[in-house]
């Protein structure tokens, strides 16, 4: 995983409230082995039309919404379905980041398991966002801000060890490993 | 001695597996009683135990099957053809090869336990009351209602657990839903989550563990409980949970992995202690009255979206949201959801897929036939429910109504094995999810008790169920 620690990106806009994971990244996609690639199914149903042409009206379509890290998106974004595969196409899509009000847990964890940063704003924010797409942004995870272009800062809640991890570029499972002497005796314990 | 607080039945189970306490800088270290898995998402899981030369530290208490993209003909399932999608069979090889590899126990595609991750749990009676339960599957809170504290995580989780037999986690907050009253009849516990779902949202259950309690709760059978506790995601829930009784004493007895003579009573003991004391506290209450619901089904593509079977379909002004959502479904706010026109109806899933609910759609469709031009495609939860329906000819009375009888899996639920609903098609479904697309590119659906699903797969249009069983 690579490490976060500062992210400066335009952003790209999907108002739709409840954007479940099946929108994400559809179930026919899931029977791959890897997590590599995922990137180019990220979408599908509403990024290409029947014939597999890329729909043109969909953001990601639009030449605008090139190189830009940062996925602003409606209410409850991730909900449904645990598929990590989720977060893996966002990654290799490019995305970084995802903003919105709330974000659903599951998806929230999986997402900062993969170096991409749930990020969680109040509602005026989130209305700025939404009617500005294509604003550039800086997400500071050093200090959890995310600045906008008007020079507003507003913080963002983030729990102290994910951020450790991010900002480390650290995985989960070599903290965890470190707790073999404790998980033994627990272990010893309840046998 | 130090007299303690009173606790939720949550906090009991979270209490006895906490290996490692949380700080504020790192999440508590817990310990999984029991990791189901599955062929979608372990092999990243796997691969990455081959990666860093790992074993797996606790085969004894995992356990893997295959149930989302495998086949439902059994022509597929028992030889005679291929798999018919390739990548899908790739997949189901490739978790033989890993459960191989890592000694892992796979009820496989042959395999006569094989079903629903969520259904064998508890039909093998590995899903026990105080339990600790994961799998990568977020439908994982089924198990809640045994007293598990059971949730879904995700494939780098899936690691986790394969390799330490343990996961990084905060703890939730508690949700107390109270559900006074009787259902009446005609009105399922499928009705009784919609509504609540309807109630609170989709996102009314966020960072959350659920309790369902009161008297509708008790009166439930456990396969009743267990699609009540199911659907807690869909509500934004991780966990589901429902207080261990002699309903779940009684399920559990005699099944092949539950305890067994001076084991069995000391497990009832301990399964005793576990429900929330008189007193404990909860972050937030909510109250149902199991009494003023009525079957319940959804119009819109999340299940929040869902209306009593008699009401028409509401509207909201300015909410792009909702707009776009009904001209997905292409339905029209004001237009009643009743008699709108099916062209499939999907029996299964590990929702509704258990042999209660088979057996209450067969009531319904005995001496019935599916509607001209409907498709009735009826998937056991497991092959264990296959053989016990068999047994009890409601093979027979589905076969004979014109419907489609096949081996297990999640099927039409999600689609992956090729089961589809075709484009613009409405499919009246007793699964959890009404996503767009979730049953096939473009499909539509509406998700409802099997006892909806059996009224309407008759008369080929949306059907209060309490009008043929009434009538
Ligand atoms: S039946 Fe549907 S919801 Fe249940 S595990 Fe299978 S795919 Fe998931």
């Amino acid at each position: 995983m690579t490490a976060i620690k500062t992210l400066r990106s335009r952003t790209v806009v999907l108002p739709s409230t409840n954007i479940d994971t099946d929108q994400i990244m559809p179930a026919r996609f899931l029977t791959t082995t890897t997590r590599e690639g995922l990137g180019a199914h990220l979408f599908a149903d509403w990024r290409y039309d029947a014939a597999g042409a890329p729909n043109p009206d969909f953001v990601l379509n639009r030449p605008e919404a090139k190189g830009c890290q940062v996925l602003v998106a409606g209410r409850n974004i991730g909900c449904g379905s645990s598929r990590e595969h989720a977060p893996w196409g966002l990654v290799d899509y490019g995305f970084r980041a995802v903003i919105s009000t709330e974000i659903a847990d599951i998806f929230r964890n999986n997402s900062l398991k993969n170096g991409l940063l749930p990020v969680i704003v109040d509602g005026q924010t989130h209305e700025w966002l939404l009617a500005n797409p294509g604003a550039e942004v800086t997400i500071d995870l050093e200090s959890c801000t995310l600045t906008l272009p008007t020079g507003t800062a507003v913080k963002f809640p983030i729990d102290a060890f994910a951020r450790y991890c991010l900002m480390n570029g650290v995985d989960e499972l070599g903290y965890l490993l470190s707790k073999d002497a404790e998980i033994r005796a627990y272990e010893q314990r309840r046998a | 001695m130090r007299v303690s607080s009173p606790k939720t039945m949550f906090e009991k189970v979270w209490d006895r597996h906490v290996v490692v306490p949380e700080t504020a800088d790192t999440p508590a270290v817990l310990f999984i009683d029991l990791h189901l898995t599955h062929e979608v998402t372990s092999p990243q899981a796997f691969q990455l135990l081959r990666e860093r030369g790992m074993k797996l530290r606790r085969p004894d208490l995992t356990l893997a099957t295959m149930d989302h993209s495998t086949p439902t003909r059994t022509e597929q399932v028992f030889g005679g053809q291929p798999i018919s999608i390739e990548s899908a069979a790739r997949q189901v090889h490739q978790l033989e090869k890993n459960c191989a590899e890592f000694g892992v126990e796979l009820l496989g595609l042959r395999h006569e336990l094989r079903g629903i991750v969520h259904i064998i749990g508890p039909e093998l009676g590995l899903t026990q009351p105080g339990r600790t339960i994961v799998c990568g599957d977020s439908h994982t809170s089924t198990h809640g209602a045994f007293g598990a504290l059971a949730f879904g995580i995700g494939s780098t989780e899936v690691g986790h657990v394969l390799a330490t037999q343990c996961l990084l986690q905060r703890r939730p907050k508690t949700l107390a839903i109270e559900v006074a009253n009787a259902l009446h009849p005609g009105v399922t516990a499928k009705d009784l989550i919609l509504g609540i779902i309807g109630q609170i949202g989709v996102a009314g259950g966020t960072g959350h563990v659920i309790e369902y309690r009161g008297a509708a709760i008790r009166a439930m059978d456990m396969e009743a409980r267990m699609t009540v506790c199911n659907m807690s995601i869909e509500a934004g829930a991780r966990a589901g949970l429902i207080a261990p009784d002699e309903t779940t004493f009684a399920y559990l007895k005699g099944k092949a992995r539950a305890p067994r003579g001076a084991a069995w009573d000391e497990a009832v003991a301990r399964w005793r202690e576990l429900p929330s004391d008189s007193g404990a506290r909860f972050d937030r209450t909510v109250n149902v009255d199991a009494a003023a619901l009525e079957p319940m089904i959804t119009y819109g593509t999340n299940p929040g979206m869902v209306v009593p079977i008699t009401a028409p379909i509401p509207s909201r002004s300015g909410d792009a949201a909702f707009d776009k959502s009904l001209a997905y479904m292409g339905f029209t706010a004001g237009e009643p959801i009743r008699n709108q026109p099916v062209n499939v109806v999907f029996l299964g899933s590990c929702t509704n897929g258990r042999i209660s609910d088979l057996r209450a759609a067969a009531d319904v469709l005995r001496g019935h036939k599916v509607a001209k031009g409907v498709h009735l495609l009826v998937v056991p939860g497991s092959q264990q429910v296959r053989r016990e329906a068999e047994k009890e000819g409601l093979d027979r009375v589905f076969i004979e109504a014109g419907a489609d009888w096949r081996e297990s899996g999640c099927s039409m639920c999600l689609g992956m094995n090729g089961d589809t609903v075709p484009k613009g098609e409405y499919c009246v479904s007793t699964s959890n999810r009404n996503f767009e697309g979730r049953q096939g590119v473009g499909a539509r659906t509406l998700l409802a008790s099997p006892l909806t699903a059996a009224a309407t797969a008759i008369r080929g249009r949306v059907t209060d169920p309490r009008d043929l069983i009434n009538g």
